[in-house]
């Protein structure tokens, strides 16, 4: 017999260190009491990401979502809603709360809201219909056919979008000086190079709806008066391309992108560039000069791009996720948009949660969200239930946000505050077991790769940080060092020529305000706690090793010896301290020292 | 598809709208939609989708069922992502899904209507386009 009910009991880590376990055992045993047990099935699910009213139980097929649900609650749950087919609402989730303030029509328990990534996860991205039919190309018909360049900007401008390429500059600013231009020849381009480590926002936004950003280009090139598009996107990014050929031969094949664009008279094509993998490149600058043919290197800004761009012409670069909010803003309307996030920031911001959490995932919030709900909610909390260090946002060009920050309500000014910045949205969560320095270090090196060379400012800089950085990874550092960074670190960031430079010290300067004692364990006692610094840690097997032989196993340099059931020991001499040994026992013998 | 005018554009949207519903409504065919973004593939969605075919077929019921792709849903920690959706069931997205878990999906899920333990996820956010 088919079941009727469907009861799902929330098994994250959050909700299972509540007795959920306990609310689902119950569950059964009083649906049995009930003798239900043939109309209902229960089952434990993966984590709802909403720990803070956890634990969460979910009743199908009416979506009755009840939270801090107790093991007593069981027998109400069953006798109510599975037996007379009533909802219990003292256990509901309040949606009148907070819910309505922000966005009508939106179930709400959820801390994330979708407006990027609305179709993503959802349709085809290989197929326009799909795409059509959940008002796809409805702001675009609104923009041929309804409004004008004026009313479009004004919108925007209403709306409050600013730029999610990291900077935060209005987006509607960028348009209207592009539209006032003169100029008959204009270009707009899309900033697809994603290069942060740790960040793949962008790949997967094009990944699942390619259709969003053709349809927002179109919209900006019928805005500022622009026939011609390119979308600059990493090589790296094989099944993005892809996708992206696909959909632009499908709107070409539809007549909605080419020549008289839906018999509007317009015409608007869009082109690839493949970028070959340099960070530096996604500096718009540089961005329009490799698209250009030559080597990709900043110029001094002003004129900016919105004036003399691509082959001096003026032009518009955003990035991927600016651009898809375009539609939504069209169809939806200023007023919807500029309802959610916060007075500095409208909106949503898309994030790649990576490193120590539990569920790492895409995620896209409000503004306004706070890294605790971000991390401790959405992503589940810090692996393995260690403790959290610090989150690193805005790649190579941010900072470390330490456990202060963890209550701020996000967006662009709250993030500068706080010593980061927003970046592209890269979000790589640190635990006890990372050490700054060699965070820092690893940062400085990417940037050390990956300055283009046209200005000594970042050229020796980032070389001159990152000698330092490696001198006190191995203990040989000094006090003067830390000075010494911070000196070279201000010159950069007041005499570089583009933001790479300018921002590339931030990820160092800013654990040195916050970790400095960190930095000093390592100058003065030439110790890394979390054994991160090769140089400064030495592993050693104690007393409590019973001679299991499972950490000479796993050593791969096979310099860990001993008899069957007695003390095993290392070889110094040939120990590459990679730590396995330390994860691998189960007695607590191997140490850290 | 041809060149399209205004008025084709709102043709297509509406009848392809109205189409989507009567998926929905009738729910003669199973949804099986597969996340196929990088993650999804990358941990394997592509031998997940052949799992679903060669067990559909072998229950012979490659007729009824519809597998369709998406993009990624953002529950990377558990991909790959499976959403079935059929008649008299709610809609269920299921996480980690390799080609064990896929045949027992169809086993259980699709042919006794029975819901898998320790596998289900939650849509991350509800739909800003649902109306």
């Amino acid at each position: 017999m088919a079941y009727t009910h469907y009861i799902l009991v929330c098994g994250g880590t959050g909700c299972e260190s509540m007795k959920s376990n306990e609310i689902y055992n119950n569950l059964i045993a009083e649906a049995k009491a009930a003798g239900v047990i043939d109309k209902v099935q229960i089952v434990k699910t993966g984590c709802f990401g909403f720990c803070e009213k956890g634990p969460i139980v979910k009743v199908l097929p009416e979506d009755s979502f009840y939270v801090e649900v107790k093991p007593e609650d069981a027998k109400e749950i069953i006798n109510e809603q599975i037996v007379k087919g009533r909802e219990v609402p003292r256990l509901l989730y309040n949606k009148e709360k907070k819910s309505t303030e922000t966005v009508e029509d939106i179930q709400f328990y959820q801390k994330q809201l979708r407006i990027v990534l609305r179709n993503c996860g959802i349709i085809d991205p290989e197929n326009i219909e799909e795409y059509i039919a959940r008002d796809g190309y409805l702001a675009l018909e609104k923009a041929l056919f309804q409004m004008k360049p004026e009313d479009i900007i004004a919108e925007i401008k209403a709306a409050g979008l600013r730029g999610r390429g990291g900077a935060g500059f209005p987006t509607a600013l960028k348009w209207e000086a592009c539209f006032k231009a003169p100029g008959d020849v204009k270009y707009v381009v899309c900033n697809a190079d994603e290069g942060d480590p740790g960040a793949y926002m962008n790949r997967s936004t094009i990944e699942g709806d390619p259709h969003a950003l053709l349809e927002a280009m179109i919209i900006c090139g019928k805005t500022i008066g622009a026939n011609q598009g390119f979308v600059y996107i990493r090589a790296e990014y094989p099944l993005a391309v892809d996708r992206l050929k696909i959909a632009m031969n499908q709107a070409r094949e539809a007549g909605l992108l080419g020549k008289n664009i839906l018999g509007s008279g317009f015409d608007f094509d869009i082109e690839i560039r493949l970028g070959a993998g340099a960070f530096v490149c996604g500096e718009e600058t540089a961005l329009l000069r490799s698209i250009e043919g030559k080597r990709g290197m900043p110029t001094p800004k002003p004129p900016f791009p919105a004036q003399s761009g691509l082959w001096g012409r003026p032009t518009i670069i955003n990035n991927v996720e600016s651009y898809v909010n375009v539609p939504v803003i069209l169809n939806k309307g200023s007023a919807w948009f500029s309802k959610i996030g916060t007075e500095d920031s409208k909106g949503t911001k898309v994030f790649a949660l990576t490193g120590a959490v539990e569920n790492s995932g895409l995620v896209e919030v409000p503004m306004g969200t706070t890294l605790r709900e971000i991390i401790f909610e959405i992503g589940g909390g810090i692996k393995g239930g260690k403790k959290f260090k610090g989150v690193q946002t805005g790649g190579p060009s941010g900072g470390i946000i330490g456990e202060e920050g963890l209550d701020v309500p996000l967006d662009f000014k709250a993030l500068q505050q706080l010593g980061s910045m927003m970046g592209s949205g890269g979000m790589i969560v640190m635990n006890e077991d990372d050490c700054v320095v060699d965070v820092s270090k690893f940062y400085m090196e990417f940037c050390v790769d990956e300055s283009c060379g046209k200005c000594s400012a970042c050229r020796i800089g980032t070389r001159q940080i990152h000698a330092i950085l490696d001198k006190i990874s191995k203990g040989k550092g000094t006090m003067e060092d830390l000075d010494k960074i911070k000196e070279i670190g201000f010159a950069m960031q007041k005499t570089s020529l583009c933001a790479l430079g300018q921002s590339a010290p931030n990820p160092t300067l800013s654990t040195i305000k916050k970790f400095e004692h960190e930095y000093i364990s390592h100058i003065k006692d030439h110790k890394c706690v979390p054994g991160k610094c090769k140089d400064l840690v030495v592993f050693d097997i104690n007393e409590k090793c019973i001679g299991c032989g499972a950490c000479a196993r796993k050593c791969p340099a096979n310099c860990i010896t001993g008899e069957k059931k007695g003390r095993h020991v290392i070889d110094q001499e040939k120990c590459l301290k990679c730590g396995e040994c330390y994860k691998t026992c189960k007695f607590g013998a191997v140490v850290k020292a | 598809m041809a060149k399209m005018s205004l008025e084709d554009l709102r043709k297509l949207r509406e009848n392809t709208q109205q189409q989507i519903k009567k998926r929905d409504m009738e729910g003669k065919q199973i949804q099986i939609i597969v996340g196929m973004g990088t993650c999804g593939i990358a941990a394997g969605a592509k031998v997940t989708l052949d799992a679903f075919v060669k067990e559909l077929d072998a229950k012979g019921m490659g007729g009824d069922a519809i597998i369709r792709q998406t993009g990624c849903m953002g529950l990377c920690q558990n991909e790959p992502t499976v959403e079935i959706v059929m008649k008299d069931m709610p809609s269920i997205i299921y996480g980690r899904v390799d080609a064990k878990v896929a045949k027992e999906i169809v086993e259980k899920h699709i042919l006794k209507r029975e819901l898998l333990n320790e596998q289900i996820l939650d849509r991350p956010a509800g739909d800003i386009l649902k109306k």
